[in-house]
């Protein structure tokens, strides 16, 4: 089927149009970055084709442990949170700013190139679609303006895939991130896989979008093939795990002396993970560095978290050195000042910061147990 | 890095040091010497292992009194001085206060010099029966009943950990001080680093354990990226929760005496590990 302008834009997609889209994507010089097994387990990296897909396999995903098991089908999309988000494509773990050299008497300074990159995310999961709306928001704030971050991001191609299960400590619902992905994506899937047939239903969400499916090989979709879909969505609503988005900013900032913040630090380790693993987190440090010789000097920006010791430390002090403070400054401000700060919660419900906390401290439990909900 | 000497924001030095190092990278290249005490070498060797910065480091610094690498051996008093190895004998005590007061500023290197190393297990021991069983004359033996690391005995300006120590620690160390500038070397945990190299954590997708979260960084994460739990090498991190991790090492099936074990290996006397595994031991 053609596509015209302005047509409707829900498609139904074969999986064989799926590798349709890679090329077309691969033509117009995007890199495909996507889930793939890699190390037991679902990463984000570079892939070719949908053979690169895990097909047929899932996560099993609990506080402070993940697997990887085959699923009884083959879905190309049939699991959860990958063990790190998209965030490192856009905002990379280690970046020089500039460097100076000396030269003469004086100084030159050199820029940075541009980040080139050209990437397109395949599998992008409705609460890290979310996640990356909130990051740009951040960068593009006046005081942490970062021009890499929007350079890459402008760029940016995004298919995004709604849930059709969701993972044992995802709360999206609750968060109201997931699991269907509603807007910021260029084409999002809705994958359908049973005995008797296996396809994608493709909603168009921008022009380029549009353009890139123009060409593949697509078919108008059913009534029932669009409500079966939308029904496995619905299914995903489900989740054990919840949060209460309206009274938890306040109720966290009223109770900042709860005994809980003690019993919590007994078992953080205060190893970061947390903040390493989540969507959102976006606290950098900046080092410089020089020479031997002293001739050339560079300035590093890398990923920092509120769990060091040195996020802390200014001239005349450390004002968070118990690791209580620190697991609170996380927690108050992901779930409640970030409100204050963005007009939006911090936190997207991916439950990443559960699965690969080392100690499984999970994150709507601190909450309740705090705010007493 | 425990200790500054200098002040990073007025540049002023502390404890009565009129030194300085900025005018003197100019001036003259600084005196050098690395000492060794109760070690296995392999901290010296790893500034011999940096084979393409040595030529650097030689055009930066003046290498005065280094033993294992050149036969060359300037007196005293040296503007650095590096340490390997732990205290193990009255002699070493002597000797480590001697370096001191040669050294204006002094960097200890390696699980040994900043922890007592490996051979601090015998801290746990009577030294008498190792050694009536080593020496056929103990009574020529004069030693302490324990492996001490340096700082317990002097001052220590910087610290690098390791078993053995990153070469590219020691250079940015080095770098800092020859350039006035505080040297670049964390104290946070090892799983930031894993996480920024973009592993996938050992212990919650395989089940192994791993010291990492309690553990300083400065490896690169390396047993990770290789699918193994860290062993601890750069010892405990800056603010250390061990008992938190034991119990998770509890839940993942480790018995008393594994965790015994993983804490008492060559950072075993530092303080936070030694704690947790005398904890177990009971
Ligand atoms: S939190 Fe929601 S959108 Fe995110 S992976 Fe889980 S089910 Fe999907
Ligand atoms: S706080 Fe946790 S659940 Fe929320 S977005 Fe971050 S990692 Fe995901
Ligand atoms: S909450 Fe968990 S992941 Fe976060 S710092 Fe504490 S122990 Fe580490
Ligand atoms: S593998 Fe070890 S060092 Fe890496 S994140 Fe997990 S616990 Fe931390």
């Amino acid at each position: 089927m053609v596509l015209q302008s302005g047509t409707k834009r829900i498609l139904k997609l074969t999986p064989d149009g799926l590798e349709q889209i890679l090329d077309v994507l691969h033509k117009i010089g995007f890199e495909t970055i996507g889930p793939t097994l890699g190390n037991d387990a679902i990463v984000y990296e570079t892939i070719g084709s949908i053979d690169d897909l895990p097909q047929g396999w899932t996560d099993k995903q609990e506080p402070a442990a993940y697997r990887i098991i085959k699923r009884n089908d083959q879905a190309y999309f049939g699991f959860n949170a990958a063990p790190q988000s998209w965030k490192r494509f856009l905002y990379p773990p280690d970046r020089t700013l500039f460097r100076i050299r000396r030269k003469g008497k004086g100084l030159e300074f050199m820029e940075q190139e541009e980040n080139t990159a050209e990437l397109a995310l395949i599998g992008v999961r409705p609460c890290e679609l979310e996640a990356i709306t909130i990051q740009e928001r951040v960068f593009t704030s006046s005081e942490q303006r970062d021009d890499s971050y929007l350079a890459v991001r402008k760029k940016l191609f995004i298919i995004a895939v709604n849930c059709t299960s969701s993972g044992g400590n995802c709360f999206c619902a609750s968060m109201n991130t997931g699991p269907h992905a509603k807007e910021n994506f260029d084409l999002a899937l809705t994958e359908v896989v049973n005995a008797n047939e296996h396809f994608f239903i493709v909603e168009i969400g921008s022009e380029t979008g549009l353009s890139v499916i123009h060409d593949v090989e697509s078919a108008e979709p059913t009534e029932d093939e669009v409500e079966t879909a939308a029904g496995l969505v619905r299914q995903a609503e489900s989740q054990i795990r919840k949060l209460d988005l309206d009274t938890t900013p306040k109720l966290l900032s009223a109770n900042l002396e709860h005994p809980e913040w003690d019993e919590v630090s007994k078992r953080c380790l205060a190893c970061g993970n947390c903040t390493m693993v989540c969507p959102t987190c976006f606290c950098s440090t900046v080092e410089d560095t020089t020479d031997l010789s002293g001739k050339l000097a560079e300035r590093r920006r890398r990923w920092d978290s509120c769990f060091t010791l040195d996020f802390a430390k200014v001239a005349g002090g450390n004002f968070r050195t118990s690791p209580r403070s620190r697991y609170r400054q996380w927690l108050t401000h992901k779930l409640s000042s970030w409100v204050d700060q963005f007009g939006k919660s911090g936190c997207v419900g991916c439950g990443r910061c559960i699965t690969w906390c080392p100690v499984g401290i999970d994150i709507t439990a601190e909450v309740q147990k705090i705010t007493g909900t | 890095m425990v200790l500054f000497s200098r002040c990073p924001m007025c540049n002023i030095f502390w404890k009565g040091r009129n030194y300085k190092l900025a005018g003197m990278t100019k001036a003259k290249r600084p005196k050098v010497a690395v000492f060794k005490f109760a070690s296995c070498d392999g901290c010296q060797l790893s500034i011999l292992d940096a084979e393409d910065e040595l030529l650097d480091i030689a055009g930066a610094i003046d290498i005065a009194f280094f033993p294992e690498a050149t036969r060359r051996m300037l007196r005293g008093p040296y503007d650095i001085g590096i340490v390997e190895g732990s205290i193990t004998t009255p002699h070493d005590v002597e000797r480590i206060r001697d370096v001191r007061k040669s050294c204006a500023t002094l960097i200890t290197i390696g699980a040994c010099a900043t922890a007592g190393g490996i051979q601090a297990l015998r801290n746990w021991k009577d030294i008498k029966n190792f050694v009536h069983i080593v020496y056929t004359s103990p009574e020529y033996i004069s030693t302490l009943d324990r492996s001490m690391p340096v700082g317990s005995f002097v001052h220590v300006d910087y610290e690098l950990r390791g078993c053995s120590i990153n070469k590219y620690q020691l250079i940015e160390t080095i770098s800092g001080l020859l350039n006035n500038r505080r040297p670049n070397v964390p104290t946070h945990s090892v799983c930031i680093t894993c996480k920024m190299n973009n592993n996938v954590c050992v212990m919650v997708a395989h089940g192994t354990p791993c010291l990492g979260p309690v553990t300083q960084t400065g490896c690169g994460a390396i047993c990770p990226s290789y699918n193994r739990g860290c062993y601890g090498c750069y010892g405990p991190m800056e603010s250390p929760n061990p008992s938190s991790l034991s119990e998770r090492f509890n839940q993942l099936g480790e018995t008393r005496h594994d965790i015994v074990l993983a804490f008492r290996s060559f950072n075993a006397y530092a303080e936070a590990f030694r704690r947790e595994s005398d904890n177990y031991e009971k």
